[in-house]
């Protein structure tokens, strides 16, 4: 068996494995947005009738508003993982075993479970609104107690509003922010494992050559820990970021009507309205606009890695110039 | 007057074990100050004590007249070059030295130069855009110290620089070493387990055993005059006889008898008197062996008769191990005359051992030595044998 046969039969599990579950359903996905809805439910003939429908106004709002909505909690997430991966791995053996069980535990409870829980918790009755309330009462308190000048600086800042809360509008449930704050407690631990896996394998005595170079903490955290294991982060952006994207259960339990997000229209559209059609355009939608930035990206960064060479050839060439002089 | 850099009684435990043991001992400005000794004790310890990320259980350490125990790392003006060298891996080796200075937000255009003054010093221009998986140990050894000496620290630090490297790149790394400390006129402090790195590039050494500073001196002075048997027997080989003084015929010298052995003379520099027990170290270079008698009975000079038992022929010079009475005794012969023109000796020869009272050398400490510090083959090999004790 020449090498090449060899890697092929390595690989070809794997590769059936992504073409029966992955890249088939996803042209089978595709193929559907080209072809019409039949009433009953199913897919019609082939036509550009699905296209030409999508176009809603609402449509670009929602997108972009899931963009944005998974970034937030990716960064949330990985700001909490960060500091989260590297005590974990900074532990004697024995803890860390425990920790990293510890953050696992969740999981032992179902998921729908869970969410039903934050809904009680974050209910207008429960104790998290009450003390949200009163943060927002105390603010309002603050802006009419203080001298004028200041409150209306404050009121400016939007730390200190001058006007008094709404109950009606300032529940936590059925908003963004209970959708964000979930989401990042549900992704967490797979920010966290990638980043502690990664956290592992770093050498923690370049965090001292970073000191003894002058760096203080968190200089040496941000230039050193964090780029030695960006690998790890990586990994827990893509982990967190696509379930983010493909969210479903958590804005329609805890969003209401404040956050609906386009899992949960492409729901609506293929069980409520029954236009599986539709609902196939709309993730083939959600999937461009995720993996055209993310290849764009890549393909910057392959640029700017070769514009960087060159300077640094640049430099590396005067250097020489100059050391024979 | 104090010292540029000063440690007073620096100690530290790590539990039960005491890892450095009331360490006391100064070093002038620009000088090239080695800490030697056998792996675990300690050495490591008091440099990380001294870059601040260990902190003395008791103790100051002082640089420049000031109290620096307390200060983090990254406020003493102290680098290191570790001895795994720790260079950023995802920094190329511009910006791995560059790295100190722009922590110091230095403006870039003061930067470059200077890294490039660095990298010139250490002749790694053409290397300037790899990574450090990309170059050799000895690259990113020079690497390691660029990037410490780019920040003009008053002293570096060197814990075992050239550990990793083979022994070719080791000896050319020392003299590069040397030139480096001649060209910048920094103070180094420069950690080793290896006599022969200490012995050539340090102006003074001080050798630690189990946490204690045995003797601080320069490097003739720690060969020849040994403070205690540790000392003598880690740096170079030697012989040690125990014996009891049994007559002082003249000032200064002082018969020895030793068990098993003979009754020898030597000098008497630390005024001995009869019945003190005393432990001689000779040096097995300070022997002459010779089939016939020596010749002229110089005065002071020791003859015995010896029974060859091991050779071992190096070219310049031949490894003996004879025996005299009940002991061993090990033999460094360079050949300074035409060998083959002198009368062979052989193996289960009778020979005449020689040498002068002057050089032999009382140790301090009389506690008998472990004889298996002795070299049992190779005398080369002393040092490895102390440093497995
Ligand atoms: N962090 C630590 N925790 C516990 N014991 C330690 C620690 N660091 C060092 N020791 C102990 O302190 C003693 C001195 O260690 P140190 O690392 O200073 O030795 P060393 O002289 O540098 O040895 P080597 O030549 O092998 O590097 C050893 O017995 C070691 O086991
Ligand atoms: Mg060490």
């Amino acid at each position: 068996m020449t090498k090449r046969q060899h890697e092929i039969a390595i690989t070809a599990p794997s590769l059936l494995w992504l073409a029966l579950f992955f890249a088939i359903p996803a042209l089978v996905v595709l193929a559907f947005t080209f072809h019409g809805h039949s009433p009953d439910g199913g897919v019609g003939e082939w036509s550009l009738s699905t296209w030409r429908e999508i176009v809603d106004p609402d449509y670009p709002a929602i997108v972009w508003k899931t963009i944005r909505i998974s970034f937030e909690v990716t960064v949330w997430c990985i700001l909490l993982a960060l500091p989260c991966g590297y005590a974990i791995a900074k532990m004697r053996s024995k803890w860390r075993a425990v920790v990293a069980g510890a953050i696992m535990l969740p999981f032992w409870t179902n998921f729908v479970v869970r969410v039903f829980a934050w809904k009680t918790i974050l209910h207008p009755d429960g104790w998290v609104q009450h003390c949200y309330f009163s943060l927002l009462e105390a603010r309002h308190w603050l802006s009419a107690h203080l001298p004028g000048l200041v409150a209306r600086a404050l009121d400016g800042a939007g730390i200190a509003p001058a006007e008094p809360p709404d109950p009606a509008f300032s529940t936590i449930l059925d908003s963004e922010a209970a959708v964000v704050l979930v989401s990042v407690y549900t992704l967490l631990p797979f920010a966290i494992m990638p980043i502690y896996t990664a956290a592992e394998k770093f050498d923690f005595s370049l965090m001292e050559a970073a000191r003894d170079l002058g760096a203080g903490n968190l200089r040496a955290f941000t230039s050193v820990f964090v780029p030695g294991i960006r690998q790890g982060i990586v990994s827990a952006v893509l982990m967190v970021f696509i379930p983010a994207v493909g969210s479903y259960v958590i804005p329609q339990m805890l969003g209401g009507t404040n956050c609906v997000l386009i899992g949960n229209k492409i729901f609506m559209r293929a069980i409520q309205n029954r236009n599986i059609p539709h609902a196939a355009a709309l993730a083939t939608l959600m999937a461009a606009s995720v993996f055209v930035p993310i290849i764009a990206a890549a393909w910057w960064r392959r640029y700017q890695a070769k514009r960087g060479r060159r300077i640094v050839e640049v430099r590396a060439a005067r250097l020489m110039a100059g050391g024979t002089k | 007057m104090a010292d540029f850099l000063e440690f007073q009684g620096v100690t530290k435990r790590f539990g039960k074990t005491i890892a450095v043991n009331h360490a006391s001992f100064g070093v002038k400005k620009g000088e090239f100050f080695s800490l030697l000794g056998p792996s675990g004790c300690g050495k490591t310890t008091l440099l990380r004590m001294l870059a601040g990320f260990e902190r003395p259980d008791e103790g100051r350490i002082c640089l420049d007249g000031k109290d620096i125990t307390d200060l983090p790392p990254n406020k003493r003006s102290v680098n290191t070059v570790f001895q795994n060298y720790a260079l950023f891996p995802h920094l190329s080796v511009f910006d791995n030295i560059a790295f100190g200075l722009k922590v110091a937000g230095r403006p870039k255009d003061e930067i470059e130069s200077e890294v490039e003054k660095m990298l010139r010093l250490v002749q790694m221009e053409d290397r300037a855009d790899h990574f450090p998986n990309q170059i050799s140990g000895g690259q990113k050894q020079r690497v390691a110290i660029a990037r410490a000496l780019v920040n003009r620290p008053r002293v570096l630090l060197l814990d075992e620089p050239l550990a990793a490297l083979d022994l070719k790149l080791r000896q050319r790394m020392l003299l590069e070493l040397d030139l480096i400390h001649d060209e910048v006129g920094i103070t180094f402090l420069y950690v080793t387990h290896d006599q022969g790195e200490a012995m050539s590039l340090s102006d003074r050494i001080a050798v630690m055993h189990a946490g204690v500073c045995e003797q601080i001196a320069r490097p003739a002075e720690v060969y020849e005059a040994p403070k205690t048997s540790f000392v003598a027997s880690f740096i170079g080989d030697t012989n040690f006889f125990d014996g009891v003084v049994s007559a002082c015929p003249e000032p200064n010298y002082c018969r020895l008898s030793i068990g098993g052995f003979a009754e020898v003379l030597c000098y008497n520099d630390k005024q001995k008197a009869v019945g003190d027990r005393v432990n001689l170290s000779v040096r097995p270079e300070k022997f002459r062996i010779s089939v016939d008698p020596p010749a002229g009975a110089a005065p002071r000079l020791n003859v015995l008769r010896a029974k060859v038992e091991d050779i071992i022929y190096s070219g310049n010079h031949t490894n003996y191990w004879v025996s005299v009475g009940e002991r061993r005794v090990a033999i460094y012969q360079q050949h300074l005359a035409y060998l083959l023109d002198e009368k062979p000796i052989r193996w289960g020869d009778e020979v005449w051992l020689s040498w002068h009272a002057d050089n032999g050398y009382m140790l301090d400490d009389s506690a008998p030595v472990d004889e298996s510090l002795l070299p049992p083959k190779i005398p080369q090999n002393a040092a490895a044998a102390g440093e497995a004790k």
